[in-house]
């Protein structure tokens, strides 16, 4: 190090003892084992959380949040800014790798129980940020006010509507009134930009906090000889990076040769098209939905699909309570069993709503 | 005062503030939330009723086809079946708020979100859709297409 940053070293670690972090990082290990391709994925979902705060701050600039504006400001965006296709599509495409990553890298945590004691909080905080992230999706869909989107906004808040006694008013909070308008625009645009953002940071905040303070979750089977743990700072962090540095270029070739459409312009008053859907995310419901009777028993099909999605999710936030096994030190049947059930329930039905 | 009394009294004086205190601290949160959830709720807006909404010329709608009329602020689907006999519906299907649409190749009232099915009645007839549509009365005076509410 050359004297003039030693001198600015030496500066703030009188003030803010810099020395302790310094010591904790030197001695913060990873694990190694035939699992640990699994840990990369926190950081590719971190990675691409960060380029849509730069890219969403980017689109700020220029994006209008009105009925009136918001189709026209983005077509603006994509043909007079310079660059300006490219950030959209870098934001739309980052935001789908964003919830595909948040969605392994939740996934693998699940199978390798990873959220036992004493991560549930780490569980927890990433399960509501994971929920946080599809509440992004679904308001930046409708942000560029068009046709595919307005339908699936129709639709996605008419869902929560049909939940018995609270339904209602959370519709209309979502709406701002009784129907999908430009007050709903407004509100999913505030949402998007201040609400969903701040209470994520704050999560994310204790995530990082506390993966760095309990370090990596090992594998629950230690049948195999332990390998040496790679040091955190630099060689985890340097591989951290390097794949970053791989899905910045993914994303970039993504966003130049699969630009993202804006479709037409929003109309109130006309019909839903043909072959309307939602985000690939929200397809597996979609198509569930799709299946559902009118009515089952006394309830309307929706209703019962709506309370069946809710009460499966509530069972997955809530797996590392329920797992009796994995405190153990087993792999409890019904834990993967269930989540193989899930893992091929959504490839199936998102496969069968992509093509039918 | 007396010694033995001393920490009962001392308990209720404590009990007292307790409640006070307690129940001030509610009080300040309702009056803090109140105010809060009640702006979350969007005001309802005055909105002209509309009884009737004139389409056009019976000549300019084709027979065996469906359009989309503004009717206030919700969309109302006429349709005109191949005999050439007029019906309207609400446009909004009873599923989850999708617009729908007639489709010439089925003969239905079809809803593109979930693949509910109307028949030219409005009865729901097939897929997710839990209630028929509402019907809106038709009109036809002179060469003119009205649509209005039914009462």
């Amino acid at each position: 190090m050359n004297a003039r940053w030693q001198r600015l070293y030496a500066w703030l670690d009188e003030r803010v003892h810099l020395g302790d972090l310094v010591q904790f990082l030197g001695k913060k290990y990873v694990p190694v084992h035939r699992h640990s391709v699994w840990y990369y994925f926190g950081g590719v979902t971190l990675f691409l959380f960060i380029i849509q705060v730069g890219t969403g701050i980017l689109l700020l600039l220029y994006y209008k949040g009105s009925e009136q504006l918001a189709f026209e400001s983005i077509q603006f965006i994509m043909s007079r800014v310079a660059f300006g296709w490219l950030i959209r599509s870098i934001h739309s495409w980052a935001a789908n790798l964003f919830i595909l990553a948040a969605v392994i890298h939740m996934f693998s945590v699940y199978f390798e129980r990873a959220y036992r004691n004493p991560r549930e909080v780490t569980w927890l905080t990433g399960m509501f940020m994971l929920f946080l992230g599809l509440g992004f999706g679904f308001s930046g869909y409708l942000l560029p006010w068009n046709e595919l989107a307005f339908f699936a906004t129709k639709v996605g808040t008419d869902i929560a509507g049909v939940l018995p006694l609270v339904g209602e008013p959370i519709m209309e909070f979502l709406r701002g009134g009784e129907d999908v308008t430009g007050a709903t625009l407004t509100r999913f645009f505030g949402f998007h930009v201040a609400v969903l953002p701040g209470i994520f940071t704050f999560l994310l905040i204790i995530h990082l906090v506390l993966v760095q303070r309990q370090g990596m979750s090992e594998p629950l089977v230690a049948g195999e000889e332990k390998q040496r743990p790679m040091p955190f700072f630099p060689n985890f962090i340097l591989r951290d990076l390097l794949l970053w540095l791989v899905v910045l270029n993914v994303l970039a070739i993504l966003a130049v040769f699969f630009p993202w459409e804006l479709g037409i312009k929003a109309d109130p008053f006309a019909s839903a098209p043909a072959g309307i859907r939602p985000e690939w995310y929200f397809l597996f419901m979609f198509q569930t939905l799709k299946y559902f009777p009118a009515h089952v028993f006394f309830l309307d099909g929706e209703v019962l699909g709506v309370l069946l999605f809710g009460a499966a999710g509530l069972l997955w936030l809530l797996v590392p309570f329920w797992d009796r096994k994995s405190p153990q030190g087993v792999h409890g049947r019904l834990v993967t069993n269930a989540g193989i059930v899930v893992v091929a329930y959504i490839i199936v039905l998102t496969i069968l709503g992509w093509f039918l | 005062m007396n010694p033995v009394a001393a920490p009962e009294l001392q308990q209720q004086k404590r009990d007292f503030l307790k409640y006070v205190l307690g129940g001030g601290l509610l009080a300040w949160c309702a009056a803090v939330l109140y105010p809060v959830f009640s702006y979350l709720k969007p005001p309802k807006q005055a909105e002209v009723e509309v009884m009737s909404v004139k389409v056009g010329k019976v000549e300019t709608i084709a027979k065996d086809s469906g359009t989309i009329v503004r009717f206030g602020t919700k969309p109302v689907i006429l349709i005109r079946s191949a005999e050439g006999a007029f019906h309207a519906f609400a446009a909004t299907c009873t599923h989850l708020d999708c617009t729908v649409q007639y489709r010439k190749d089925m003969g239905v009232i079809w809803c593109a979100c979930h693949n509910g099915k109307y028949d030219l009645g409005g009865r729901n007839i097939a897929g997710p859709p839990p209630r028929p549509l509402d019907e809106f009365r038709v009109v036809v005076q002179g060469d003119e297409v009205f649509v209005s509410r039914k009462t």
